[in-house]
């Protein structure tokens, strides 16, 4: 797309964050830009209290015997770890942050169709964690994230309501924000932008939006009947009062199953935009990208019970279960090509956010492959509830998710503030998270298929070597994620100024200047190319690319 | 659009499926029958329901998508699991049945 | 269309982009109400496909005309809120109003009933919990169907309550004259919430009063 380059001043252009100034104006503001910054603030603060949890029993976890911390403490912080990992941080993370920011931008809009719901979510999200912390202060829970039954219900004497409370608020934000992009997708879009013509991003918080619609319901119900089991002593989920406990795994895992799918579908539409643009090239194959994400919004909702090969749920169930995680891999895997497809000859710039391209790519493979080990009913008898399992979804959320996540951040950081972040910082925060990750969690798979168990604070001797590496992983892995926190909240103030095109990337969000004025674009644009139109693009030597 | 006489006409039928669902809850037709017929009943008065009081007749098509979506979703909730609960013993293992 | 000029919002194009929206925005959330609701529903089907009997005896002890009489309460304030849209369609600000009244009446009555019940259990010591006593062969099992039937029904209850609680907002400002043929999106989305509300009754009724009747 041609655009004509035109120098702004940033102290005097105004732009949504120049436009006022004042606690008010951010905390009554409905521009979505704004909201997306206030998420941005609180999920990150929600990331660093999960992973001091982590901090806390990786530390444990390098001798065999429990020496740092009881069983029950230690129980306490990996369920802490699970919440707030799950739910406080990835499923909110890219949606509220990135796709609050950029939804409207790169369709055109003004705003979202629903402002001040947005805002509302917000502050909805701020209570839920705020319960839930308040929670763990007063003692934590100790059932795991998946609050299994009658344990949750009836035997933990931990603080189980109370943070499922948290959760459930928190379930609300996400519906809000999830319908708010329905809504404005189909409602919203500029003049001339078809379906085919949307940012592939679109396409991936479109299919998130639907999970998030269709599931997070049934899981509000489960917790909700936890809690009048724990409250009132009803017999839903109680053996010795008839009742069955597989009926809380059915309704739970029925949303958190596909609530993986939320949170990795918005990183792969983040990889889709930086793999076009850092290889010049237009998607491979834009039609079956965009299908895949709607058919593992769609597949995910089949596939749940295989979480529950071994709990006594019907072996026909399971087989059937088995069959259609193996389907599900394939929408996944023809993302995988098409974007390795799409790098094949592409004019290829090493930039940071391309780093984590390709490393959401090989680690997200590899994550993949063990989920269809994972998924064979035999072989899952022997590695389930061990660190197999762990590894195998570190390797999605971390390696996949969280890596797009960070690779959109440093993508989009110039449009959002209007500053460079610092190159040279960025690549070398990336290299070492991709090392720490590494060392943290493949020594996992090995310590797994040896038989060593998820959730205990003890393992026999002959496990400790994998573990100390395991550990000595997560350290570096730590100073990985502190790195950017430093520039990028540098850059706020002393980076370099940023165009309103750095990347000279294609996308109606590149087309305004960095930061956007409030109402994102002066005029409605109208679109007439397809959306990755990068063989159109002129050099900056006045050549055709 | 819907009349006021369509209305008062879609609520007689309701109220009168509702004495006739109460009444036939009273004849025994031999156990699952009764239950379909009720559910059969059910169905039938909430599209009436929705068809025209909450105006799906004269919605758009993507209004439809989204009703329906909910529909279907709920069936793959309902049908899923409780082919769990009914293939139980079909493939002898370790499974728990309910006491 | 001037007077509905005043209520377009300065992020959408024009008046009929906005309604769409906000028409597509509440069938959006039923969805989410029908898979929140639906899971209760699930649990509900597994335990009375494997409690048949127990279930049928437990649902002898609730009230089969009081719950009939609620059917056609619930079914009537659903007509009320259709007129009180058609109202509010054609400018009737002095029927708007009057429907919505007749709506919130409807409403209350439903809720008293419902109430009513709940007290008649309280007493009949038909509460699941510490003080649950139920003379039947399956106490455990009844004690389930009590438990689906109080929370079902306790959540269904609560949205109404919340229902009512938009309804009388919107008589408030109905009485302002708030709402014209140009503009009543406000109207036309509370009327398909409690019409979501009603149709959960419609499920719930059957399910819960007309069990076991026939044997």
């Amino acid at each position: 797309m041609n655009t004509e380059q035109t120098e702004f001043f940033p102290e005097r252009r105004e732009h949504y964050l120049n436009v006022a100034y004042g606690v008010k104006s951010w905390l009554l503001t409905t521009d979505h830009k704004r909201i997306a910054l206030l998420y941005l603030g609180s999920i990150t603060l929600m990331f660093f209290i999960g992973g001091a949890a982590a901090v806390l029993f990786r530390l444990e976890l390098m001798t065999p015997q429990g020496d740092l911390v009881i069983s029950e403490t230690y129980n306490k912080l990996f369920s802490l770890h699970g919440v707030i990992m799950v739910f406080f941080f990835l499923i909110p993370s890219i949606p509220a942050t990135l796709g609050n920011f950029l939804v409207p931008m790169m369709i055109g809009a003004r705003d979202l169709a629903f402002p001040r719901l947005n805002l509302a979510s917000w502050y909805v999200f701020v209570i839920g964690a705020l319960l839930t912390l308040a929670a763990i202060l007063a003692g934590g829970i100790d059932t795991g994230w998946t609050f299994y039954t009658p344990y949750s219900s009836v035997y933990s004497n931990t603080y189980v309501v109370i943070t499922i409370v948290g959760i459930f608020i928190a379930g609300f934000s996400s519906i809000m924000t999830a319908l708010n992009f329905i809504v404005t997708i189909h409602t919203m879009r500029a003049p001339g932008l078809t379906w085919f013509r949307l940012p592939l991003f679109i396409w991936a918080h479109y299919a998130t939006s639907l999970i998030i619609m269709l599931g997070t319901p049934v899981v509000a119900i489960a917790l909700t009947l936890v809690i009048l089991e724990r409250v009132f002593q009803l017999g839903i989920f109680n053996p010795q009062l008839g009742g069955d406990p597989i009926l809380f795994q059915h309704l739970f895992w029925f949303y958190s199953h596909p609530a993986v799918y939320i949170m990795i579908l918005p990183s792969m539409g983040v990889i889709s935009e930086v793999i076009t643009c850092f290889s010049r090239k237009r998607i491979f194959s834009y039609s079956f990208v965009a299908f895949s994400s709607i058919a593992i919004a769609v597949l995910g909702f089949l596939v749940w019970g295989h979480h529950m090969f071994v709990s006594g749920q019907s072996v026909y169930a399971g087989m059937i279960f088995s069959f259609l995680s193996m389907l599900v891999a394939i929408p996944s895997a023809v993302k995988v090509f098409n974007w390795t497809a799409t790098l094949y000859r592409g004019s290829i710039a090493y930039d940071t956010p391309l780093l984590y391209g390709l490393g959401f790519i090989g680690l997200f493979t590899i994550g993949g492959l063990t989920g269809i080990f994972l998924a064979s009913l035999g072989l899952d008898v022997h590695v389930h509830d061990t660190y197999f399992v762990v590894a195998h979804f570190h390797y999605i959320m971390v390696g996949g998710a969280l890596m797009g996540y960070l690779g959109g951040l440093h993508y989009w950081w110039p449009k959002i503030t209007g500053r460079l972040y610092p190159e040279g910082w960025a690549k070398l925060a990336a290299l070492t998270i991709f090392l720490g990750f590494n060392l943290t969690f493949f020594p996992q798979f090995l310590l797994g298929y040896l038989g060593m168990p998820r959730r205990y604070h003890v393992y026999p001797d002959e496990f400790q070597v994998l573990n100390v590496m395991s550990s000595a992983g997560a350290s570096i892995l730590g100073i990985g994620y502190m790195i950017p926190m430093i520039y990028l909240i540098w850059s706020m103030r002393y980076g370099k100024p940023a165009s309103h095109n750095p990347w000279r990337s294609t996308g109606l969000e590149w087309q305004t200047p960095s930061p956007p004025p409030t109402h994102n674009f002066h005029q409605t644009p109208v679109v007439r190319d397809e959306v990755y139109a990068y063989h159109k693009q002129i050099s900056p030597e006045g050549k055709q690319v | 659009m819907i009349s006021v006489k369509t209305y008062v006409l879609v609520f007689f039928v309701l109220i009168g499926l509702t004495l006739a669902t109460t009444a036939i809850a009273f004849v025994d037709l031999g156990g699952v029958l009764n239950v379909v017929v009720a559910l059969t009943i059910a169905v039938a008065k909430a599209s009436l329901v929705a068809v025209f009081f909450m105006h799906l007749l004269h919605s758009s098509r993507l209004t439809w998508l989204f009703a329906g979506a909910g529909v279907f979703w709920l069936g793959i909730l309902l049908i899923l699991t409780i082919s769990d609960y009914l293939s139980r013993g079909w493939v002898s293992g370790f499974e728990m049945t309910l006491r | 269309m001037s007077e509905a000029r005043g209520f377009l919002a300065s992020h959408f194009d024009d008046v009929a982009q906005q309604h769409e929206a906000s028409s597509l925005g509440m069938w959006a959330f039923l969805v989410t109400e029908i898979m929140l609701f639906g899971g209760m529903f699930l649990g509900y089907a597994v335990y009375r496909g494997n409690f048949s009997e127990a279930f049928s005896a437990a649902s002898d002890r609730l009230d089969i005309v009081l719950g009939t009489v609620n059917t056609a309460v619930l079914i009537a304030s659903s007509l009320t809120v259709a007129m009180a849209v058609h109202a509010a369609s054609r400018g009737r600000q002095r029927a708007l109003l009057f429907f919505l009244v007749l709506t919130l009446l409807l409403g209350m009555i439903f809720l008293g009933i419902k109430f009513t019940e709940y007290y008649h259990k309280y007493e009949e010591g038909l509460i699941p919990g510490a003080r649950f006593r139920y003379e039947g062969s399956d106490p455990g099992r009844a004690a389930i169907f009590f438990s689906f039937y109080f929370a079902m029904t306790g959540v269904h209850a609560l949205h109404m309550i919340i229902g009512l609680g938009v309804f009388l907002a919107l008589a408030w400002a109905a009485r302002k004259d708030r709402y014209s043929a140009a503009y009543y999106t406000p109207v036309e989305l509370a009327g398909l919430y409690w019409h979501f509300v009603d149709v959960i009754w419609i499920f719930l009724f059957p399910l819960f009063y007309l069990l076991g009747r026939h044997s």
